[in-house]
């Protein structure tokens, strides 16, 4: 699986993208999650507060219920604040 | 028509290209963001980075334009995003929409440009005399975008 960081998530864990071999009971977003939470360091500090995480999988938004597995595309970043200010 | 791009935009050559010649259209709309340096009461913006997910972009900006152009009897649309850091005064963002009559071609603009800052993937970086930081996402982005879902 390829996993993706944006923004400020980005620099919290401190690299823009990683290969991970998926284990075979992670199978869902919220699952991954948890998992790399569990990596601890600037992984957990990323992910404390899910509520301003957003993921997609093969670049369409996903819920915590989205299944993933191991050739998906899975990005992690903040909520989008795209365009001009109004 | 999705564009994402480091540089500078021109408003009329673009509109020119995407409507000139083309006699079904009688109106064309036009929306232009710009970085500004009110920062709503905190330090004055300096400059701003727009970072974004380039896959992705292209995809949430197609469905966008597709979405569209189905509601909307439209003609032609343009969407031009920019990325990298922008000053103020620097314009960010074009959504031009072309159509046979006015309420189409305004409605759609307004449609695409909401729904444009709730899900295109950019993440916008503000530097200011205080330092740089990222900006959280607003709930007006998201209640100006819900507004067209209530008309669905």
């Amino acid at each position: 699986m390829t996993l993706l960081y944006f923004a400020w998530v980005r620099e919290q864990i401190g690299r823009d993208a990683e290969e991970i071999a998926l284990p075979a009971d992670v199978r869902t977003v919220a699952a991954l999650l948890e998992w790399l939470k569990g990596r601890g360091g600037g992984y957990a500090r990323a992910l404390e507060d899910l509520s301003v995480v957003r993921v997609a999988v093969n670049q369409e938004f996903a819920a915590p219920d989205r299944a993933v597995s191991d050739g998906d595309e899975v990005a992690l970043f903040p909520p989008v604040t795209g365009g001009a200010r109004p | 028509m999705i564009r994402v791009q480091r540089e500078d935009f021109d408003i009329g050559a673009e509109i020119e290209a995407l409507t000139g010649g083309n006699r079904e259209v009688g109106a064309v709309a036009s929306f232009v963001g710009v970085t500004r340096a009110d920062a709503g009461g905190g330090p004055a913006i300096t400059a701003m980075t727009l970072e974004h997910y380039p896959a992705m972009t292209e995809r949430q900006l197609a469905d966008i334009e597709a979405e569209a152009c189905r509601r909307w009897d439209l003609t032609a649309s343009l969407i031009v995003h920019r990325y990298g850091r922008l000053e103020p005064g620097d314009r960010i963002v074009l959504v031009v929409t072309a159509a046979p009559h006015r309420r189409a071609a305004l409605d759609a603009c307004a449609f695409l440009i909401d729904w444009l800052k709730t899900k295109a993937p950019f993440w916008k970086r503000e530097e200011t005399e205080a330092g740089a930081r990222w900006v959280a996402a607003r709930a007006a982005d998201d209640r100006a975008a819900e507004r067209w879902r209530d008309a669905e």
